[in-house]
């Protein structure tokens, strides 16, 4: 699925690109004019900005504390007093939502990180590994790729209830066998590079050449591709949330806030629209980052 | 040659049902590794340890867990699923209950889909660079990182709260015309659409874009081939094993999108079955439930492998 390809360009540059797979937005237009990719860099760099600004320092912003009843109105509209309305038991939407961001952004961030570092780890070593070593390595990470990642982690709620270890747990299982399979083909594609066979043949030891030679070549690669995963591992998130199997009250993240208004659909009320919309910028806001980014190296080569 | 093929296909089927057998021991290793609280889960916090002692000698949680795999592996292949924890019914039954209605939903999406899909990558990939391209990719692009919810509540709103014309809720019991089903599976539909359009319209395109940078359609250029004709009948055909690999690889993305769908809607499918089983502990059930769901996203992927080997003779040799 994510395999890697080489291909060789008119200009006689070698532009390495990632062929997306089923979780990876695919092929970003070589040829885009300078000014188009500066905006979409500038938008995404301004959403997402905000959004770890405010998982940062949203909950000292607050007006009011996350679980205090403040009105007798529920469900009510954006007013001065509420910017975002209130929610179905009378608290201040909006201080929700600053303090609900950070769980939204900080778990994902704590997983993407992990799942990646795991991923990139493993696929780093097993070209250093004995054959038999690395096969085995490979058939962990194919077999727990072939598992989707609701599944995993609507499985792993069912058996062990639902917390946040677990949560981070579910999600870096199904999130690093990604990362693992991006980062493996690429050291496997450097690991064939003239560079590395002339450090081979100087005689430097297997440790010296994945750390000097190859991880060096695909660091790159592998924060784009985290980027990737941050962006996913936020729609797991608050999508189990939202099913009320994520994140448990009190707590409540950006998900959690969309299910416990979702009552107030009926009557539109600004309360479920808010926090869904908090959730759709964030990861547009950042998907358009990380495109904009790998774009931009993917024409520097050129 | 088709000795050779027909290898490669049931070489591919063989490792498919090898993954599955892979998934379904962790599936169970997972479920089952807190036996003695799974019996304690059902009945709650306040059961006495007799209670505890008789579901648990019920379920067969004090045989070994080899055991139990055994059993609970061998019922799979027999449709012998067990029963539901939460209400006493067989699982087999359950899901067969609902299966035709997501296979329902899942079908239409799909007839919806793929045509828009493959058009806009199409029309992209001709218009590569340009104004339509440019728009496309950033439509797409976002459109990829929507969360299910936000497109339906926005939908549920624009639809069924402004302008009145749809329900909000699914009910498939109420059909009794064809209008009528088109109002029930219009907003589900819809959302399930918008995240797979956009992410098999950018697979396509890329798909095509990979054709169209190939010598053989630079060679038809030279020879004055018209950008249409170029596309249509050079470059589209090549290109139709790595796009019908992209359909199939996207189609995988509807098992995790209709479990969000299925439950905003309130739509009677698997998916939603499979959420209420969570929320009730209801192990033998999600175990089916899971086993299902991965054993189509295995079928899925296996279907773009075979995909990409029958359109790409390069990788017959692998």
């Amino acid at each position: 699925m994510n395999s890697l390809k080489t291909m060789t360009h008119p200009k006689a540059n070698t532009v390495r690109r990632l062929r997306h797979g089923s979780h990876l937005p695919v092929g970003a237009p070589l040829r885009r004019n300078r000014r188009r990719l500066q905006l979409t860099r500038w938008i995404g760099l301004g959403v997402f900005g905000f959004w770890i600004l405010v998982a940062l320092f949203g909950p000292l912003l607050a007006p009011h504390p996350m679980g205090a009843f403040v009105s007798d109105q529920i469900f009510g509209g954006m007013s001065a007093a509420y910017p975002l309305g209130t929610d179905y038991m009378g608290r201040d939407m909006l201080s929700r939502i600053l303090t609900g961001a950070r769980y939204t952004v900080g778990l994902a961030l704590v997983a993407a990180c992990l799942a990646s570092l795991i991923g990139a780890g493993f696929g780093m070593l097993s070209v250093l590994l004995p054959r038999w070593l690395e096969e085995g390595v490979r058939r962990v990470f194919d077999t727990l790729i072939s598992i989707p990642s609701k599944m995993m982690a609507l499985v792993m709620v069912s058996a062990f209830g639902a917390s946040i270890p677990l949560l981070i747990t579910a999600t870096v299982l199904s999130y690093a066998p990604g990362a693992f399979r991006i980062a493996h083909s690429l050291a496997t594609n450097l690991a064939t590079m003239e560079y590395v066979q002339v450090a081979h043949t100087r005689g430097e030891g297997r440790l010296y050449i994945a750390a000097r030679e190859i991880f060096p070549n695909m660091i790159q690669s592998v924060l784009t591709d985290m980027g990737m995963r941050f962006v996913f591992i936020v729609l797991l998130l608050s999508g189990m949330s939202f099913l009320g199997l994520g994140v448990q009250p009190p707590a409540a993240d950006l998900g959690s806030l969309v299910r416990e208004n979702i009552s107030g659909l009926s009557q539109g009320a600004v309360a479920v629209i808010a926090p869904a919309l908090a959730i759709g910028t964030l990861t547009i806001g950042a998907n358009l980052l990380i495109d904009s980014l790998s774009t931009s190296r993917a024409t520097q080569k050129e | 040659m088709r000795n050779t093929l027909f290898g490669l296909v049931a070489g591919r089927l063989g490792a498919s049902l090898l993954t599955l057998f892979l998934v379904s021991l962790v599936i169970f290793a997972i479920t089952s590794l807190l036996p003695g609280d799974t019996a304690q889960q059902i009945l709650g916090q306040f059961a006495t340890p007799e209670q505890v002692a008789a579901l648990r000698e019920q379920l067969g949680l004090n045989q070994p867990a080899i055991l139990r795999y055994w059993h609970w592996l061998s019922g799979f292949v027999t449709g012998d699923l067990g029963q539901s924890a939460s209400n006493g019914m067989a699982v087999a039954q359950l899901i067969n209950d609902r299966l035709p209605n997501s296979l329902i939903l899942a079908g239409i999406t799909t007839i919806v889909s793929v045509p828009i899909a493959i058009t806009m990558g199409v029309v992209a990939a001709m218009g590569r660079g340009g104004l339509i391209d440019r728009l496309l990719n950033l439509v797409t692009l976002s459109m990829v990182a929507v969360p299910e919810f936000l497109v339906a509540t926005l939908a549920v709103l624009i639809f069924a709260v402004k302008l009145n014309w749809l329900p909000a809720l699914s009910y498939v019991s109420t059909v009794d015309s064809l209008g009528d089903a088109m109002k029930i599976y219009a907003m589900p539909v819809l959302t399930l659409c918008c995240v797979l359009i956009a992410q098999m319209a950018r697979m396509t395109r890329a798909a095509l874009i990979d054709q169209l940078d190939s010598p053989y359609v630079e060679m038809a250029q030279l020879k004055g081939v018209p950008p249409i004709r170029r596309v249509m009948r050079h470059a589209l055909p090549n290109a139709v094993g790595p796009i019908a690999n992209a359909v199939a690889l996207s189609l995988s993305y509807l098992l995790g999108g209709v479990i969000i769908v299925e439950t905003i809607f309130n739509y009677p499918g698997i998916a939603s079955l499979m959420v209420d089983a969570v929320s009730n502990r209801d192990l033998s059930l999600v175990q089916a439930c899971a086993m299902l769901f991965c054993g189509t996203y295995l079928v899925l992927v296996m279907l773009a492998d075979i995909c990409a080997i029958l359109s790409n003779p390069r990788l017959r040799n692998r």
